[in-house]
Formats: C-alpha cells, sequence, structure tokens
C-alpha cells in the first residue's frame, strides 16, 4: 500500500442531473484534495452539490467528467469488482438515514461487511460485538433498528461503517435526522473515532455543530467550491460572532 | 473458487492493496436462507402468488389429462382454460416477484455500499427465487391436482378419481408445474435484480416506493 499525503484527491469533478426539459449542474468542477486523518466537513445549504460530492468521493455514483483519486487511485479506472473491494475496505459509510437493514439485528447488521470481506463468521460476531461496545450499545446487539431509538440507529450504522478497518468515514449529514443533543453525541463520537484511529472523516452537513470540530470546512455553493477554511481560522470568526450576539 | 482468485487477479491497481471479492457460494446460500428465514410472512406472501398460479394450472390441466372426452369443443374450452391459467400464473409470479425485489432496491444499495459485488447481489435474488419458486411450485401442483382429484370424487369416488388421471400422468405433470413455476420465478426475478445491481449505489438508496 503506498502511503500518500492525501487520501481523496477530486479534480474538475462535473455532475449533471436531467429533470425533465432542464438540466441541473450539480457539481460544475470541484477539485479538493484531502489529507490522510484530516476531519473534513462540506457545508454548504440544500441543493448546492455536497451530496453529489459525497457521491462522487465515495464511487457511488460516477462524475460525467473530472476524477477521483482514493490512495491515488482514479476511481474510474476501476470496474464495478474493484469498486465493491474498495467500498468493502477502505470506505465505511454514514447516512442520514441510517440505512440499516431493517430485518437484521444490530450485530449482524455490523456484521454484514466483514462477510464481505472474506471472515468467517465467529471472527465477524466478535468484531461486531467489539465495535458496539466502542459505540456503546453492546448491550443492545440483539435489537432490530425499530427498536433502536434514531442516535443508537445511527451508533449501529458508525460501527457498521468501520467494520472493515477503513482508513475513510464518509458521513451525508450524519446528524439531519437527530436531535441536537443527540447529534452532538454522534459528532462526538465521530471526532473521537478520528483522533484514536486516525481515520479520516469527510462529512456533507448543514449542521453548523460540526464546525467545531472539523480540521477543514469545504463550503459549496451552487455546485462550485466557494471557499475552504481551516478551524484555526474560523475559531477568530466565530468567537468574533458569538461576542456580537451577546 | 473463492480460495484460489486471490493470487491469480494481478490487477493494475493490486499496487493500492485493490483486489476482487470472491464470496464462495455457501455464503450466498447462507444470507438468501438467513433473509428467508427473517422475513418469513413476506416471503409467503411473494410464495403464494407463484403457488396460487401454479395451483390454477395444475387443476385445469389435470382436468384436461384426465378427461378423455372426443367433444372437440369440450377439449378447445379446455386447452383455452390451460392457456389462460398459464397466462394467470405468469402476471402474479412477475408482479410478485418484481415488488419483492424492487422493495428491497435501497437494500441493494446499502449492500453495495458495503462491499458487495454486484454479482453477489443478483446471486442472492437467483438462490432465493430458484429456492422459493421450485417450492412455491411444488405446493401448488400439488394442491391443484388433489383439488382435481377431490373434485372428480364428488362423482365417481376416490379410487376411480385417482385412477382416471394416472401416477404417471401426474408426475409428468408435478415436472411440468415445477419447471414453468421455478423458469419464469427466475426470469421475473432476474431482470429486476440485474438492473438494480448495475445501478449506482446511489441511485439505489434514493430508491423510494
Amino acid at each position: 500500500m503506498s502511503a500518500t499525503e492525501y487520501i481523496v484527491r477530486t479534480k474538475d469533478v462535473m455532475k449533471e442531473f436531467k429533470m425533465g426539459q432542464e438540466t441541473l449542474r450539480a457539481l460544475n468542477g470541484v477539485s479538493v484534495d484531502i489529507k490522510r486523518g484530516e476531519y473534513i466537513s462540506i457545508m454548504g445549504p440544500s441543493g448546492s452539490g455536497k451530496s453529489t460530492l459525497f457521491n462522487a468521493i465515495g464511487g457511488l455514483d460516477k462524475p460525467d467528467s473530472g476524477s477521483v483519486f482514493i490512495n491515488d487511485v482514479d476511481m474510474a479506472q476501476l470496474d464495478s469488482n474493484e469498486l465493491a473491494f474498495l467500498r468493502c475496505h477502505t470506505i465505511g459509510y454514514i447516512f442520514q438515514t441510517f440505512n440499516l437493514i431493517t430485518v437484521m439485528t444490530a450485530l449482524e447488521n455490523v456484521r454484514l461487511p466483514t462477510i464481505f470481506a472474506g471472515m468467517n463468521a465467529d471472527d465477524g460476531t466478535e468484531r461486531a460485538m467489539e465495535l458496539l461496545n466502542i459505540v456503546g450499545l453492546g448491550h443492545r446487539y440483539d435489537h432490530k433498528p425499530s427498536e433502536l431509538s434514531g442516535g443508537q440507529q445511527q451508533r449501529v450504522a458508525i460501527a457498521r461503517a468501520l467494520a472493515n478497518n477503513p482508513s475513510i468515514i464518509l458521513a451525508d449529514e450524519p446528524t439531519g435526522n437527530l436531535d441536537s443533543k443527540t447529534g452532538t453525541e454522534i459528532i462526538e463520537l465521530l471526532r473521537k473515532l478520528n483522533k484514536d484511529q486516525g481515520v479520516t472523516v469527510i462529512s456533507a452537513t448543514h449542521d453548523y455543530k460540526m464546525l467545531d470540530v472539523s480540521d477543514r470546512i469545504i463550503w459549496i455553493r451552487d455546485g462550485k467550491i466557494d471557499k475552504i477554511e481551516n478551524r484555526a481560522d474560523l475559531d477568530i470568526q466565530l468567537g468574533g460572532m458569538a461576542g456580537q450576539e451577546e | 473458487m473463492a480460495a484460489a482468485s486471490n493470487g491469480q487477479q494481478q490487477t493494475s491497481h493490486e499496487s493500492a492493496g485493490i483486489r476482487q471479492i470472491h464470496l464462495p457460494f455457501s455464503t450466498v446460500v447462507r444470507i438468501t436462507m438467513n433473509g428467508l428465514k427473517i422475513r418469513f410472512w413476506r416471503s409467503i406472501v411473494t410464495a403464494s402468488g407463484i403457488f396460487l398460479g401454479i395451483a390454477f394450472l395444475s387443476y385445469v390441466t389435470t382436468n384436461l389429462l384426465s378427461t378423455s372426452t372426443n367433444d372437440a369443443d369440450e377439449r378447445a374450452r379446455m386447452i383455452w382454460l390451460v392457456v389462460m391459467s398459464l397466462l394467470v400464473s405468469t402476471v402474479g409470479i412477475v408482479n410478485s416477484m418484481l415488488m419483492s425485489v424492487t422493495e428491497r432496491f435501497r437494500e441493494i444499495g446499502t449492500m453495495k455500499c458495503l462491499g458487495a459485488p454486484d454479482n453477489f447481489v443478483v446471486k442472492l435474488f437467483v438462490v432465493e427465487a430458484a429456492f422459493v419458486g421450485t417450492i412455491a411450485s411444488a405446493v401448488g401442483w400439488l394442491v391443484g391436482y388433489l383439488g382435481a382429484v377431490l373434485v372428480k370424487a364428488a362423482s365417481m369416488g376416490i379410487i376411480k378419481a385417482f385412477a382416471s388421471v394416472g401416477l404417471v400422468l401426474s408426475l409428468e405433470l408435478a415436472a411440468g408445474c415445477i419447471l414453468v413455476g421455478a423458469i419464469i420465478t427466475l426470469i421475473a426475478t432476474i431482470a429486476p435484480a440485474q438492473r438494480a445491481s448495475v445501478m449506482p449505489a446511489a441511485a439505489a438508496l434514493r430508491t423510494q416506493i
């Protein structure tokens, strides 16, 4: 494995959607470089293209032009099987709607990726229990998603995303369906995993609570990068804003 | 088959650690059976779509084969019934399977996100369709057959009724019904499953029904 500084790079990514007669350009030439171990927030209003960028980085949708590199591998060059391998081992996904498999228990959900990684059932179960304990749900392993609260479901989803030790966690509005307090807990959990395990977290969001923990914030507007801010610069701004409110 | 592949597949992306995923067939079967068990009642509803169609087909065909009428009109009417029942079972099965695959598009998208290869997704549905299709068709044949015999038994007695249908003929019919049911089920499943598996994962996840 090549250890490059940049784990994700996108170059002039362009994506259009046809909406009836009109063509909507969701992404219009987005280039970002994301370093290993960073905690990145992609911010922007609804319809700004942040979810489209999320899908492009995660290999969930193909850009119309431009390239996405993960660990210096151009995703467009991968066949569907290699893409599946990449999704299985390198990227963990977290969604706004949790996307747990409703008929499976928490444990079975977390174990599923280990099956795709070829792990045997006992090791997979052990790994899944270990992860459920990390996210604080070890005691609820036998519950179906419908028997868990939103915050708990998202914790299961986070445990599932970590199943195969990915180097990237991609989160699409992870706090979008959660109340403020639960959202903060999820953000803190992601930050903790980022610090403890060195996993790169890339999160599309419009939750301002995310700003506090992000290393960098990529602002997207109308399918383009509006600005990229470092947290160091942002602290001053936020401090200023907080001061004004008082 | 699963273990041998890793060494041989030297792709250009090997340096980045990207290889192929190969899952043994037993894994496919295990996940499928587990899935059927978990959604037992939903599977029963799907299976009853197949079962009813094949039972109808089996009933009218048993009648046709065991009637020794020389009346051309009567025969034509019965053949027409068989063709109709075949149509009805096809529509019933296609409807059942289309629904049971479509309602799982999001699940397919999720599985793809977790690293399931496209062909694995298709295999899951193929194994499920083969299993459900065969069992539901077999039960459908039996019920249709017994139904036909019982209707005859009402007028000629149970022994004569069985005799008029004949064992060899019945077994041939059983094989035919199971084959027809399983094949229609497979075709009705593979088409939507194939479509779902090659869909970009994002599109599958967006699906609302």
